[in-house]
């Protein structure tokens, strides 16, 4: 049984979310493909080939996938897809706009977010805000799946020798056009891949006092998160919640300042190694997951954790 | 332009819901169901282009059991014109609900619909996709900002990084995220009408489409109980566990 999984990358660059997804494509089958998609992607392309466990490399270099826009990129997925018995991609923002079509141009279903493969057929996935763990079962004959990376330890990124074989199909819908995108630039690590993670609420107060956030977070080499609250009042970026319907994370240390703790938000952190809260308020439920909790002003509190880090 | 938006009944966002003991399934007795928060926004988002003029009706179509009628008067009272429930008692799964959507728009001469992003009981985030792919429309999902204007549509969406914008020719398929409008309240007298507003019903015979679930629960089961720790008393007591007990900086 061959498993395809779609590379998440910048053409340049492989993205750490590829490497959950073939873990997980490798305790469905026990061959694992990989396609990249597109324009100028060689170098994506030839770090996929090192990656351990992968034995060959698709490539569509194509200016038809350069944005990776969902029509086009779902009708060469769904045709690569008939040689396949599983489809597999990390649950990125990317994956999500782009796997829900595929399975339904293969007019399957789509499994969302798995954390546990039972068998080829029978997998865990979280529902109701992660208060639910189901075990569900396809009874397609192919499987398209996107994989919660938190779920699956990253595969080696080298080490493997994978044969690359170049694709020349180009499907260009003509359906939609790219005009821009905005990504902040920023030297932290990336939310979903840091070891550590500092988040801010609604006690912030505004978005300057992030600086006291990210404060602590160069200590500790660390990203920054927020509450869908922060995000919503414009005091950090949309890329910065954490959540149900936000990013998903669990690093070594997650350290929540001014964050009650609903159950949209513990849907996003609650599988963390460590949890840390700070919180004027005793009775805040994110004390019912913290390891440690600190009942203070973050005001006061926030300051005196970064000088004696 | 018709726009069709798609309201879903789901549990409300308030509860903490359990599986059952069997773990035959969640336990649904006696909570609150509301309109899914998504959907909310899209039928905002709707409402608001006929308040421009970009959209001359707004039909609001639940698909489910009888009791989604609920959630389309919702709909309504929120400024949908008029309602469609493609009633049925089986279990709907993603890629049925983007067939009969399909089916819909077909029959109604829909030029735009707005779907919710993902539905939060069971948090699939597929529907839109579907049934974009299906219908061969344009796509825009998680959309925190959305203009029509020359038969295009202009839709800025969240990413992983930040913030996308596209354009789309018409017909599209739009899901809403959380930042897309704030929904407004519906008025007492805005309920009143509502319940004088069209409802159709339709089943998925009628639509001609086969609604056989591709997945089967085999069980739902709780997740990981996480204990709660300790409090420390001062941010010294604190950076001396993480250091020294943690040992995680
Ligand atoms: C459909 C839907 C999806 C959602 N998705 C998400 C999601 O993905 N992620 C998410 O986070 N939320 C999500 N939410 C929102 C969620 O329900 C909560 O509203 C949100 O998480 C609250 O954010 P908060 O904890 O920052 O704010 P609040 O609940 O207002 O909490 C602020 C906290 O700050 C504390 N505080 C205030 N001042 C200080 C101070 N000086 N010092 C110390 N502590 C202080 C208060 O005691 C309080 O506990 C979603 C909601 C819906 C309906
Ligand atoms: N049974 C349903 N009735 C109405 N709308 C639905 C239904 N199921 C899904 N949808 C729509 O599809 C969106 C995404 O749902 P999902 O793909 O299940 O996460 C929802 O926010 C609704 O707009």
């Amino acid at each position: 049984m061959t498993t395809l999984v779609i590379a998440e990358h910048s053409n340049t660059e492989l993205k750490p979310a590829t490497l959950h997804a073939v873990t997980a494509a490798q305790q469905i089958g026990s061959e694992v493909h990989v396609l990249v998609a597109g324009a100028g992607c060689a170098e994506a392309a030839a770090a996929a080939s090192r990656i351990a466990g992968v034995s060959k490399v698709l490539v569509a270099d194509n200016a038809a996938y350069a944005t990776q826009l969902a029509e086009n990129m779902s009708a060469l997925i769904a045709e690569v897809a008939t040689a396949y018995d599983a489809v597999l991609a990390a649950a990125t923002a990317g994956a999500k706009n782009v796997m829900p079509r595929v399975a339904a141009l293969l007019d399957v279903a789509q499994i969302s977010e798995i954390t546990a493969v039972i068998s080829a057929d029978t997998f865990e996935r979280p529902i109701y805000a992660g208060n639910v763990i189901a075990t569900v079962q396809s009874t397609d004959a192919r499987k398209v799946i996107t994989v919660r990376a938190t779920g699956f330890d990253a595969a080696s990124a080298e080490g493997g020798s994978a044969t690359i074989e170049a694709l020349s199909s180009a499907h260009d819908a003509g359906l939609s056009r790219f005009i821009e995108e905005r990504v902040a630039k920023s030297d932290r690590p990336e939310l979903t891949a840091a070891r550590v993670v500092v988040s801010g609420g609604r006690g912030m107060q505004n978005g300057d006092n992030f600086k006291l956030l990210e404060a602590v977070a160069d200590k500790l080499n660390a990203a920054v998160g927020a509450s869908r609250a922060a995000v919503d009042a414009g005091f950090v970026p949309n890329d910065y919640q954490v959540g149900q319907t936000g990013k998903i994370v669990a690093p070594d240390l997650y350290i929540a300042v001014g964050i009650s703790g609903a159950i949209q938000h513990l849907a996003g952190m609650k599988d963390s190694k460590v949890i840390v809260a700070i919180n004027k308020d005793p009775d805040a439920p994110i004390f019912q997951v913290a390891d440690y909790g600190l009942v203070a002003d973050l005001f006061q509190a926030v300051p005196e954790l970064s000088s004696s880090l | 332009m018709k726009v069709l938006v798609a309201v879903k009944r789901v549990v409300d966002y308030n509860v903490k819901v359990r599986p059952k003991s069997d773990g035959s399934g969640v336990d649904l007795n006696n909570v609150k169901m509301s309109v899914n928060p998504f959907c909310e926004i899209a039928v905002e988002e709707a409402v608001r282009l006929r308040e421009k003029g970009v959209a001359t009706e707004v039909i609001a179509v639940s698909l489910g059991d009888k009791s989604c009628q609920e959630q389309i008067r919702t709909a309504l009272a929120l400024g949908a014109d008029r309602g469609i429930l493609v009633e049925t008692d089986a279990e709907l799964q993603p890629l049925a609900v983007a067939k009969l959507l399909k089916a819909v728009i077909e029959r109604e001469g829909v030029q735009l619909a707005i779907l919710g992003k993902q539905s939060i009981d069971g948090d699939n985030n597929q529907t839109g996709q579907m049934l974009s792919a299906l219908a061969g429309m344009s796509q825009g999902t998680f959309a925190s900002k959305l203009d029509i204007a020359d038969g295009k549509a202009t839709v800025t969406r969240e990413v992983d990084g930040g913030l996308q914008t596209l354009e789309l020719s018409l017909p599209a398929v739009i899901t809403s995220d959380l930042r897309l409008n704030e929904p407004r309240y519906a008025s007492l007298p805005n309920i009143m009408k509502a319940k004088k507003k069209p409802l159709d019903t339709l089943t998925p015979a009628e639509l001609g489409v086969d609604v056989t679930p591709r997945v089967k629960t085999l069980k739902v089961s709780p997740p990981p109980e996480r204990k709660a720790g300790i409090k420390v008393g001062s941010v010294e007591e604190l950076v001396d566990k993480l250091r020294n007990e943690a040992k995680v900086i």
